[in-house]
């Protein structure tokens, strides 16, 4: 007899196992998105009230009625902005040694783990680490310099692992094609591997500038002010950011204070999209230059 | 550094700069299909001795191999048998390979090209490629043919060079009217024409030619048959190929190979005809590979 004549009879059990994990796959993707719709209603429920030009461009005080959040904006760009200039040069380069000029070997692959790691260390002891190193050895103290190169560390490896898949990405044919036309390797990479990466090191960029805008704990370590009545005029200086504005309104007793906290959740937000969209804009833009 | 730019002289010393096709026993021969008749061209290339390791894997097995100018040199062979390898090694592209290894001597004009003094980049604009799959840069035909000039210091009439170039190539009237759309927006026959306009934009004195017509239709592969033939006047080409047809159309001498190495080496016309191996033979006749 042959195995034919029972194979029909499973069938039926096959295709619902089928549709049911799609179901399954289904309601968990929802999952996840209804319980942000709902995070983010409560949010703007409890904050949007506040948000307000006065909020965007007043001090800390501690009335609710009259601190605003300028304080803690400016920093946050100060400190992205010295974040990304410190991180991405590094990160880039980093990448395209490791990816266009070292031997793949032993060493590599060890760097390339360590990376990897690195990658999953808690933001808090990249906190301990600048405290050690960039507010006591190097006695930056507590100034927007000690908070944006404690952020670059923490998302080097971010960088580097997303432009190093970026680079692996690019075509080999398109290198050959370079190399046979007697371009040297710093002329294949500026011109032909670059270029074609861009769209996946803007990426990785985003991804980890996204990360290090939201992150606290690093700059409660290194000391990032809560109050300050002053914005940053130089690297030296002290600064607030917004996530630590948030916590600390989050914490306070009183419910107009937590409600300022989400009215900044709303300002952090609004500033990671905004980041978000330049960075697709400008990866749009490169496809069409390069496809 | 070793001077690669050497032209080839007469017996008075002069350096003979116009590329004028070989005259062999007084006849003017590049004009005519009769590829066989070329084959007493000075040698350009040449492998002498030649070991290709991937590591602990021998590709290419103690090759000797001389390549005439302006020739048509098709090599031959089924897959894995190391053509490619030792087409690669011409122009060092191998170099990029992790692991590989070269033994014996490859020399180029009497240049050994492993010697540790000659700069690969150099040797690359003297010695061209095109790839088994059309490669065009990610950027408009006309930059794709200009790009190679520009980086290696071209100063002249940039715009003359690409007409030049695509009009050797024979893809000219085809692209002339959008010099400045997408390589991308191209035909697979139409791209692989526009890289060898891009390698002849260099002036090369060897084109290297990986399987240019693998990756295309008929039609388009006998046009750049076609295109090989006008090539021929000016330029060495050494081909792989794995179309036996096409390797007999167009070349003016043939290598065969086998498990790297090298069986039967000789005018197309008696390789083909009249085989002096059994092995070539069985191949050529389709008996085996």
């Amino acid at each position: 007899m042959s195995w034919r004549e029972n194979a029909s009879s499973n069938m039926a059990r096959r295709h619902l196992l089928s549709n049911l994990f799609r179901l399954f796959c289904g309601a968990l993707t929802w999952l996840g998105i209804v319980l942000l719709v709902i995070l983010l209603a409560q949010i703007i429920w409890q904050g949007g009230s506040r948000i307000s030009w006065d909020f965007l461009t007043r001090f800390s005080s501690s009335k609710a009625a009259k601190a605003g959040i300028y304080h803690a904006l400016t920093g946050t760009i100060w400190l992205i902005a010295m974040t990304a200039a410190f991180a991405i040069p590094v990160g880039v380069a980093a990448a395209v040694y490791l990816e266009e000029y070292s031997k793949k070997g032993r060493l590599s692959t060890l760097i390339e783990i360590n990376i990897s790691n690195l990658a999953g260390v808690p933001s808090i002891v990249y906190g301990l680490l600048g405290v050690a190193v960039f507010k006591y050895f190097f006695n930056f103290g507590q100034s927007l310099l000690t908070g944006s190169l404690t952020m670059s560390l923490l998302i080097l490896p971010v960088i580097i692992t997303a432009a190093r898949e970026a680079l692996k990405a690019v075509p080999s044919s398109l290198r050959q094609a370079a190399f046979g036309l007697g371009a040297t390797r710093w002329q294949v990479v500026r011109y032909h591997v670059l270029p074609a990466a861009v769209p996946g090191i803007l990426t990785g960029i985003i991804l980890s500038l996204s990360r290090a805008i939201g992150e606290s704990a690093p700059l409660l370590v290194v000391g990032a002010a809560t109050s300050l009545n002053f914005t940053p005029s130089n690297a030296m200086d002290e600064y607030s950011a917004l996530p630590i504005q948030i916590y600390h309104w989050a914490g306070d007793s009183r419910l107009e204070f937590r409600e300022l906290a989400a009215s900044g959740i709303i300002v952090l937000l609004a500033v990671l999209l905004l980041m978000n969209a330049t960075a697709i804009i400008i990866r749009w833009k490169s496809e069409a230059k390069t496809s | 550094m070793i001077n690669l730019e050497s032209k080839p002289k007469d017996q008075n010393g002069i350096v003979n700069t116009d590329k004028a096709p070989p005259i062999v026993a007084g006849k003017n021969l590049t004009s005519e299909k009769t590829p066989a008749a070329k084959t007493k061209a000075p040698t350009i290339l040449e492998a002498r001795d030649v070991s290709i390791y991937y590591g602990e894997k021998q590709a290419i097995k103690n090759v000797q191999l001389k390549v005439a100018e302006r020739c048509i040199t098709a090599i031959i062979g089924p897959s894995g048998c190391g053509k490619s390898t030792l087409l690669r090694s011409f122009n060092r592209m191998n170099d990029f390979i992790d692991g590989v290894r070269v033994t014996g001597q490859l020399l180029f004009r009497n240049t050994n090209i492993m010697d540790p003094g000659v700069d690969a980049v150099e040797l690359r604009r003297h010695i061209g490629m095109v790839f088994q799959k059309p490669n065009p840069f990610p950027k408009s035909i006309f930059k794709n043919v200009a790009w190679g000039p520009k980086i290696n210091g071209f100063r002249g009439d940039i715009n003359e060079l690409v007409e030049t170039s695509l009009k050797q190539a024979a893809i000219w009237d085809e692209v002339k009217d959008r010099l400045h759309d997408s390589a991308f927006s191209l035909s697979g026959g139409q791209q692989q024409r526009l890289c060898i306009a891009r390698a002849l934009a260099m002036d090369p004195e060897v084109i290297l030619m990986d399987e240019p017509c693998s990756a295309l239709d008929p039609v388009s592969s006998a046009r750049i048959e076609d295109l090989l033939f006008e090539l021929r006047e000016k330029y060495t080409i050494v081909i792989v190929t794995h179309n036996m047809q096409q390797a007999a159309r167009i070349s003016d001498e043939t290598a065969f190979f086998v498990n790297g190495e090298l069986i039967e080496f000789g005018e197309t016309q008696q390789l083909f005809t009249r085989p002096k191996e059994q092995q070539t033979e069985d191949y050529v006749t389709g008996r085996f590979g």
